[in-house]
């Protein structure tokens, strides 16, 4: 069953996803202008869109969740906009966003029995069912998740109430019903006045329902919903937790890597996801490059692993970095949850759920840069986490590089496209354009060849290459071809 | 402030205050709903009062549960029965917020209002709440729905019903995960108040439909339904419909599915009855206690014995038996745990030959298990299999379970045994005790751990009520009374205690002849905790004694540490004298 909606949305695509896609630069918040200082505190940490593509969330290095909403320019009517987009409403513009809210998710926290320093930066945000018009989602830092609740709230002004300050002239009209009857208790009654409230306009007020807190012991790096819409799981390098987002105060391990002794630890666990439909299944993926397919329902404990995901070993020499740059930044699944993507430092991987034998397809992010691994192991650059993102309709995907590069490649079978872009207002600027005419005939597919550097970009951005100016943070919007991804303290958005 | 009258003045700040920026005023108010409503009177309560509270459900979660609570006993405040309807706005709206706790009481108030109204109110007002409720647009109204069929459903008319019964079967196939849970964990509930031609046509089919949801979290809660649904129907029907479910749940590919019929299986074997139980249930059991997951053999060694209450002895020792003792030595010191605190049940059941035979191996095992809970709820229930086959088969095993779990490295589980040490002495009888266990009793004395100790005391007063005074003067009071000598004044203070918890149940003679000699001799001593803990036994034991030993004795002790260097110490003993004084003027 799932295999065969995989084939109809390909299919149903095909027509008129074959064509590359042409980015264009659509919008950016926070751009810096020359010469400005980055503040450690403005960069982004954390960029999520909610299920229906209306909002957009990030987090940034100071605890601070910024939300986004889309204007609503595209659609008249706010409340259908889902029915809308399912009536084969032709997008006539692409999706622009306007700041909704922001508020202050995670402060600086000390651990006194630890004698650790929690930093309040925000790790991930992840979106969960929208309920009765407010907007809920989860924030992490390192050590505790928040569920934040963000409603418009009218301002509300009360008015006529009974025991008014002395000199407020409705008070005088209590006071005379009261000495004109004599204290009669009957009149006494009717001058009993509920308060009335009057309201004014509206803004969105952000509140904290729940804190789940002191469950790990390692630092946070991922959190992920449920389909079930009732239980979310934290992992942090060694275990992975399982939460009811209506309890606060415990949670269940579900996978615990820690081995008896820590001398013996030689891989940790560097992400992990929900299967987007099946309730039961969840990935995890480790720092020694494997993903692991597990199922809740087989055990309470999922010590056992149901697939395990790994390359094939490869044949060539091993060197110093091979097991570094094998490490797993990021996974994601794909809607249907056949397709699993995931991110290590060289390479984007697209893997079938079906089979595990190795990878479907594998793409090179950034293949300069091997040469230069020693370097960017002594500036600690080769830790860096990129993540990946997969679009909607699972043909393309997207992950970051250096000097605020991102790349998007074509991930269904036969396609050869690759972009290489820029953030910044001019998305193409160092590159060599993507051709719009000649990529119909397959011309760049002979030139590029599938999943590598042009040399054009080769040649032309290593030289420059900048190891601070790193793109670490995109997501892909659920329904149309737009990426929100983050520059520094600047969040771009593109689209095609 | 403004004049309001006298007597209304508290009222109106009530009302003001629903409205106050600060909540727990707020929630102040809204817990005296009842007293504003008094005030304004039948009509403005009506037409005033519970239009403003419609209006006010975006206020905190806390307050909005608050009023849902208040509004669930409001029908007298509106004017009886044939205005319960205005009550019904409110708790609509309250039963669309997203906070589950409000939510679920909401829901509560509403059915506890329908069930009060009349059969025409309730088509003309309570059965459109339902209606609207199922078809809202956000799950949470739809959720709160599915517990309020129900009540609309009785006195509904026909077309009606079979309305909310199609409007009941949407809902078990809702596109939200929570809905269905929400419809799965109702549908007992809303099938008691359904036509038996319905049940076996309708009902039936959403359940078949949420037993085979995909969703984990609904099928679990589909199998509190076979309990409920099981009850409803013809016997036949039930093993023909339910009884295949619960097999197949029983062998369900998630755990937590399996767990749940393990916790449920009581209620499922009742609803099927004894015969398929039997035949079908024990292997389906048997099972459950060899399955691969802990929590699943947790689950079901805690009902061992309510489900062998449920067959006779020799299916209970063909079947059952040699999963429990499996499980005696399972890997998992939970599950031997949860067998442990239920196992002694099942003496009585299988009747005392076969208990020597083949549940006595087993109870030894456990008492000798590592795992300190094992062999505490072993003890705990000790008095179960006492009355099955008498504690001397038990005791040469006992002795050195007891012993060992009073030297525990882990304070709590001594405590435990502490606290067991009454009953262990009622049922192994005094002789027993004198030998094997007296000396401990009085080693925890001098633990190391304070709640040790004065747990240790407080077990000195409870074996003298058990065994009396006689006894108590015999085996414990001469060792109590030398301790006050212990070169360790936190002994000597633990020496005190005990006296204090002991001199009531002593009474007053052993009391005067051998306590207070010994206290008014610890007031010399050179610690002041200990005098001013001698001040304060003293002040205790004041009513237990005559006046005249108070007057001649006590005073004089008293005096003398009132006028001690120490502060404290004064400041116990004056206390303990204007106690003297206080118990001499209300006699007089």
């Amino acid at each position: 069953m799932n295999g065969d909606d995989d084939d109809e949305v390909v299919a149903a695509s095909a027509v008129d996803t074959s064509l590359p896609l042409e980015w264009r630069f659509s919008q950016v918040f926070g751009e810096r202008s020359a010469g400005e200082e980055v503040q450690e505190v403005d960069v982004i940490s954390a960029i999520e869109f909610d299920h229906s593509g209306d909002h957009l969330a990030t987090g940034d290095r100071g605890g601070r969740v910024v939300l986004f909403e889309r204007s609503p320019v595209t659609n008249s009517s706010g409340g259908d906009r889902r029915d809308v987009e399912e009536t084969d409403y032709p997008p006539l513009r692409h999706p622009e966003f306007r700041y909704k809210t922001e508020f202050q998710s995670h402060d600086p926290e000390f651990d006194y029995l630890k004698s650790l320093e929690i930093e309040e930066k925000i790790n991930k945000i992840r979106w969960c069912q929208t309920a009765n018009g407010a907007l809920f989602l989860l924030s992490t830092n390192d050590k505790t998740i928040k569920y934040w609740k963000v409603q418009d709230k009218k301002i509300k002004k009360i008015c006529q109430v009974n025991s008014d300050p002395p000199g407020n002239a409705s008070s005088s009209s209590i006071t005379t019903a009261c000495l004109g009857n004599g204290g009669g208790v009957p009149e006494a009654i009717s001058s009993l006045r509920l308060p009335v409230v009057t309201s004014h306009e509206s803004s969105p007020v952000a509140r904290c329902r729940r804190v789940y807190s002191h469950a790990h012991d390692y630092h946070i790096n991922s959190i992920s919903n449920n389909s079930d819409g009732e239980t979310f799981i934290s992992a942090d390098d060694l275990r992975i937790n399982l939460w009811n987002l209506e309890i606060s105060n415990q949670s269940f391990n579900i996978v615990d890597v820690k081995p008896e002794k820590m001398e013996d630890l030689s891989e940790v666990i560097t992400a992990a996801e929900f299967h987007p439909t099946h309730c039961n299944m969840l990935a995890y993926s480790s720092s020694k490059g494997s993903i692991r397919l597990l199922d809740l329902r087989q055990s309470a404990l999922c010590d056992s692993h149901s697939k395990l995901f790994e390359e094939p070993e490869a044949a060539g020499p091993k060197s110093f970095f091979t097991e570094i740059i094998a490490s797993v930044s990021d996974i994601k699944f794909a809607r249907e949850g056949r397709y699993l993507l995931s991110r290590d430092y060289m390479t984007l991987k697209l893997w079938d759920i079906n089979m595990d034998s190795g990878p479907v397809s594998t793409f090179q992010v950034h293949e300069y840069l091997k040469p230069k691994l020693c370097d960017l192991y002594e500036n600690d650059s080769i830790f860096d986490k990129f993540e990946c993102c997969i679009s909607g309709n699972g043909l393309r995907a997207a992950t970051g590089s250096y000097s605020n590069l991102f790349r998007v490649f074509g991930v269904s079978p036969g396609s050869t496209e690759t972009a290489t872009l820029e953030a910044t207002r001019n998305p193409m600027r160092r590159h060599v354009p993507v051709p719009s005419k000649p990529s119909r005939l397959g011309g760049i597919a002979r030139v590029v060849g599938r999943g590598t550097e042009s040399p054009a970009v080769d040649g032309s951005s290593s030289n420059a290459l900048d190891y601070k100016t790193k793109l670490l943070h995109l997501a892909w919007h659920p329904s149309e071809n737009s990426i929100a991804c983050a520059a520094g303290n600047s969040l771009y958005m593109y689209y095609a | 402030m403004a004049m309001v009258d006298e007597p209304l003045y508290p009222i109106a700040l009530l009302i003001d205050e629903l409205k106050n920026d600060d909540i727990q005023l707020r929630l102040n108010s809204i817990r005296r709903l009842s007293t504003i409503a008094r005030a304004l009177g039948e009509e403005r309560t009506r037409k005033e009062l519970i239009p403003f509270l419609s209006e006010n459900s975006d206020d905190d979660d806390e307050v909005l549960l608050a009023m849902a609570e208040e509004l669930g006993v409001f029908i007298p405040f509106v004017g009886g029965i044939e205005h319960a309807h205005v009550l019904l706005p409110p708790l609509e709206s309250l039963c669309t917020v997203e906070e589950t706790s409000v939510r679920e009481k909401a829901v509560d108030s509403l059915c506890k209002i329908g069930s009060q109204m009349k059969e025409s109110d309730l088509v003309d007002s309570f059965v459109p709440l339902v209606k609207r409720l199922a078809a809202g647009e956000w799950f949470a109204a739809r959720v709160s729905a599915c517990g309020l069929f129900h009540v609309a459903y009785q006195g509904c008319t026909d077309v009606l019903k079979t309305e909310l019964r199609s409007s009941y079967g949407q809902l078990c196939q809702d596109d939200m995960p929570m809905v269905r849970r929400a419809a799965a964990s109702n549908l007992g509930k809303f099938a008691t108040t359904v036509e038996s031609t319905f049940l076996n046509a309708e009902i039936m089919t959403m359940f078949d439909g949420l037993t085979k949801d995909e969703q984990d979290s609904v099928r679990l809660l589909a199998v509190e339904g076979c309990a409920a649904l099981g009850k409803l129907l013809e016997p036949q029907e039930c093993v023909a419909r339910i009884l295949p479910v619960i097999v197949n749940f029983s062998q369900d590919k998630s755990w937590r599915v399996r767990y749940m019929v393990a916790n449920q299986l009581y209620e499922l074997c009742e609803a099927v009855g004894p015969d398929c139980t039997k035949t079908d249930l024990v292997p389906a059991y048997v099972r459950l206690l060899r399955d691969n997951e802990a929590e699943v053999r947790i689950a079901a060694a805690g009902k061992v014995t309510k489900f062998c209450q449920l067959l006779n002895p020799e299916l209970a020792i063909q079947h059952i038996l040699p999963c429990v003792k499996e499980l005696s030595s399972d890997s998992s010191q939970h599950v031997r745990s949860a067998l442990a605190s239920v196992i002694m049940g099942m003496a009585p059941i299988l009747g005392k030959d076969s208990t020597i035979e083949h549940l006595l191996p087993i109870f030894l095992s456990l008492l000798k298990d590592e795992f300190p809970d094992v062999r505490l709820n072993i003890i705990s229930k000790l008095d179960q299999v006492n009355q099955v086959i008498g504690i001397d088969l038990l005791s040469q095993s006992l002795l050195p379970a007891i012993v060992e779990l009073a030297e525990d490295r882990h304070w709590r589980v001594r405590l435990a045994i502490i606290e067991y040490v009454p009953l262990l002495a009622s049922q192994l009888g005094i002789g027993f005790f004198d030998d094997k266990l007296g000396a401990l009793c009085m080693q925890w004395m001098q633990d190391k751990v304070y709640s040790i100790r004065e747990a240790a005391a407080n077990n000195l007063k409870r074996l003298a009520e058990e065994f009396g005074s006689e006894w108590a003067m015999q085996h414990i009071v001469p060792q109590v009374l030398d301790m006050v000598n212990n070169p360790h004044y936190l002994h000597r203070m633990m020496a005190l205690r005990a006296i204090s918890l002991m001199a009531p149940v002593m009474g007053s003679e052993i009391t005067c002849s051998k306590f207070l000699p010994v206290v008014v001799e610890a007031s010399k001593d050179r610690v002041p905790n200990i005098k001013f803990n001698v001040a304060k036994l003293l002040q205790s034991l004041i009513p237990i004694v005559d006046q005249s030993v108070v007057d001649k004795t006590i005073r004089q002790c008293l005096v003398d540490l009132s006028e001690d260097p120490d502060v404290d110490v004064r400041y116990f003993a004056n206390q303990a004298l204007r106690s003297i004084d206080a118990a001499a003027v209300a006699q007089s």
